[in-house]
């Protein structure tokens, strides 16, 4: 299958590790991938911080790259969610009916959805032979409900040890521009995501919104923890030695 | 003309009593965030909300059909709420009562002022007044020498100083039995702190003045238009009383806690119960109609307050928010509210929901009101969890788009708005946007140590305060996929 690949102006920035990732994970499973090159990004810091006509004017760049592409696939959810989710809606705000229907015509998934919805797959021979645990992000689950399927693609990664966290399901206190505007309250969160993290004593936290695993990460770097964060993606296209 | 608060500022100059300048969101939240008790006591409260909810929704095999229902009815009410009000008031009317109507809180007060002065009494005996509340009526009454008692154990509570407002604060029982016993009159002296015992201390004290009382001013959670009947539910039992002893009862009614008909309150009679304290049915449930000649008040008056409502109604997104019940699910799963508590929030509408609502009803001039849409991080956990189905981020995300635009054309821009202009001039062009990553990689990698920044400039600075951020690396996405060897890069680019 010819998947063309969004990757987030945030991984391609910060996190290209992500996109390597899903492009070598995607082909080792005998699909194509291509990056349409005028991609940015989908407009969803600038939607959710409430500057909707710049959200509007990225929203149409982003239809535009990726007009005619039948499948794109994001590591990101929150993105995924917000072309899904949000386009209409900055369509409505912008009276601009045009970004609406491309996010109608666009099938984006979120890498998860598409390895076990689209491809069918949740072995993808990955060995992965750590300890892990896995947040399941509030985009992913509330907005794009992938439910489990994260978590069933990980237990079928070979040596790897999965660890159940506590309050999986509370916001770990990102939320996009509220880090900095609230950072006290995020900060709150964040604190209590980490010590529910150090509880299982995983080596790794995994998740497939590397914005979250950013916050998540920060923490535990400040605090020295030693813990690492790993997208869903970097642990999949692990195949170790041999 | 009434005095509208302590300050005795004149009213008329603004619609609602003069309000204590709240601070934003974010600065209130950080005396909260201190708080140990506070935190300790709303963690639990929020925990047993969360899990009783649970509990009694998975008890009903249609729960989602009936948040469904209810979403639908409440969204068909409010978009005819001209005529239920109007069926309304001819049948609260037909029954003996008087209705009254208020477009703002100072119209409220001086009706509700009137109405208490003409009884001639000096104490006003309160049941649910989240109403009252946000009319400022304590204030009002005070000032024309009529004292207020709240009747609700959490609002006793809260009036003995354990918060500086509302019953959101969960205090611990050790801390109440300490309030019982400086400020509540007849408390014994052996009062334990088994709740049990605090419940009954307050009864006493309550017992004396419901049967002095001579008016009560009381919330409602539905009127039903039909047949004009007020609808109010309560745990203890203490409004009920409040409700049939006293001569004179006015109700202080939001307009949209109308439904149509008896067959549209028994679908709430199911949410409402199960959202808000995790019970098949409230303990308290009292109806009536009007007055009752040789039973309960003399007299009966309902104002139905306005006080932004309709505005708020207008907005497309907006109005969705007048669907709450008022069940306070919503607070419950709110990692933002189980961490600071109501106050943050103002001394009216309190957590996700208040968020949402007080911005529409008060708008969005001033800087605290602007900054309650930001007060979440729009995780989605109140949207799951609202009987009526509010969208409560998607409401969120459009009035920050209302705090944006309102502040677009200040003469001086705010750094943010350059910052986000900046930040989507350089993100929607190919060409910039390659050069930026190009530079600021480098950039940032100057403030990299040991494969981390610890400190970063400007409004980032919030973020580095407490988190790190890891270094970027040397080389962005596509660069990397633009240096592939073409064959691997896929047939078209
Ligand atoms: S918005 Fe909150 S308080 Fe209102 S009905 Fe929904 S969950 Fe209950």
């Amino acid at each position: 299958m010819r998947v063309a690949l969004f990757v987030a102006c945030f991984n391609d920035a910060l996190f290209p590790g992500t996109g390597r990732a899903v492009t070598g994970l995607l082909e080792r499973l005998g699909h194509e991938v291509v990056f349409p090159p005028g991609q940015g990004c989908c407009g969803q810091m600038h939607w959710t911080t409430g500057y909707h006509r710049e959200a509007a004017d990225l929203a149409r760049g982003f239809a535009a790259a990726f007009e005619g592409r039948e499948v794109v696939v994001t590591p990101s959810a929150s993105c995924a969610a917000t072309v899904r989710e949000a386009f209409p809606r900055i369509a409505r705000a912008a009276r601009d009916p045009a970004i609406a229907r491309a996010a109608e015509d666009l099938a984006v998934y979120e890498l998860s959805e598409f390895l076990v919805d689209v491809l069918g797959v949740t072995d993808v021979g990955a060995y992965f032979p750590h300890r892990v645990t896995y947040h399941p992000t509030c985009h992913s689950t509330r907005g794009l409900r992938v439910g489990d399927r994260p978590l069933r693609l990980l237990r079928a990664v070979r040596g790897l040890e999965l660890v159940e966290l506590p309050a999986a399901g509370e916001c770990c206190g990102f939320g996009g521009t509220f880090a900095l505007k609230n950072a006290d309250v995020s900060v709150a969160m964040v604190a209590d995501k980490v010590r529910h993290v150090r509880g299982t004593s995983a080596d790794v936290v995994c998740s497939v919104d590397n914005s979250c695993l950013t916050h998540i990460g920060g923490a535990l770097s400040r605090l020295r923890s030693g813990v690492r964060v790993m997208h869903l993606a970097e642990i999949l296209a692990e195949t170790g030695p041999g | 003309m009434t005095p509208s608060g302590p300050a005795g500022r004149a009213p008329g100059a603004g619609d609602g009593p003069v309000p204590p300048p709240m601070p934003k969101f974010a600065t209130a939240a950080r005396d909260a965030l201190a708080d140990t008790r506070l935190r300790r006591g709303l963690r639990s409260a929020t925990e047993a909300g969360r899990a009783r909810q649970a509990g009694a929704a998975a008890e009903l095999d249609d729960w989602e059909a009936l948040r469904e229902a209810g979403r639908a009815i409440k969204d068909a009410a409010l978009l005819g709420l001209d005529v239920h009000l109007e069926e309304l008031e001819r049948a609260v009317t037909e029954a003996g009562g008087t209705v009254h109507w208020a477009a703002g809180a100072a119209e409220a007060r001086r009706v509700v002022t009137g109405l208490v002065r003409a009884t001639g009494e000096t104490g006003v005996l309160k049941v649910k007044p989240a109403a009252a509340r946000e009319i400022g009526l304590d204030a009002a009454l005070a000032a024309v020498g009529v004292t207020t008692h709240e009747t609700d154990l959490a609002e006793v509570i809260a009036g003995l100083g354990a918060v500086p407002d509302g019953p959101d604060a969960h205090p611990d029982p050790a801390r109440i039995r300490e309030l019982f016993l400086r400020g509540l009159p007849g408390a014994p002296p052996d009062l334990t702190d088994d709740p049990a015992d605090l419940v009954a201390a307050v009864r006493a004290d309550l017992r004396e003045r419901f049967l002095t009382a001579g008016v009560a001013v009381c919330g409602v959670d539905f009127m039903v238009a039909e047949t004009g009947t007020m609808v109010l539910l309560e745990s203890e039992g203490n409004g009920r009383m409040c409700l049939t002893l006293p001569g004179t009862l006015i109700a202080v009614a939001g307009i949209e806690t109308v439904v149509p008909s008896w067959t549209d309150l028994e679908v709430f009679l199911q949410l409402l119960p199960r959202s808000s304290a995790g019970e098949r049915m409230t303990p308290a449930v009292s109806t009536w109609t009007g007055i009752t000649p040789g039973d309960g008040p003399r007299a009966f008056h309902l104002v139905l307050l306005d006080n932004g409502r309709t505005k708020a109604l207008a907005d497309e997104i907006g109005r969705a928010a007048l669907r709450c019940i008022g069940c306070s699910a919503c607070l419950n799963v709110c990692p933002v509210y189980e961490r600071t508590g109501g106050v943050p929030y103002g001394p009216v509408h309190q957590g996700p929901i208040g968020a949402a609502l007080t911005p529409q009803l008060r708008g969005v001039k001033s800087a605290h009101h602007a900054s309650l849409p930001f007060a979440s991080t729009l995780c989605g956990a109140c949207a799951d969890v609202c009987p009526v189905k509010i969208d409560i981020p998607e409401i969120l995300v459009h009035l920050r788009g209302r705090v944006v635009e309102s502040r677009r054309h200040r003469p001086v821009p705010s750094p943010e708005l350059l910052m986000m202009r900046g930040a989507a001039w350089t993100l929607g062009d190919r060409r910039r946007y390659e050069t930026a990553l190009r530079r600021g990689t480098r950039w940032a990698r100057l403030l990299s140590r040991g494969g981390r920044i610890r400190r970063l400039p400007g409004l980032l600075g919030t973020w580095s305060d407490a988190r790190d951020l890891p270094a970027p690396p040397a080389e962005s996405f596509r660069f990397w996929w633009a240096g592939r060897p073409s064959r691997a890069r896929g047939g078209r680019p």
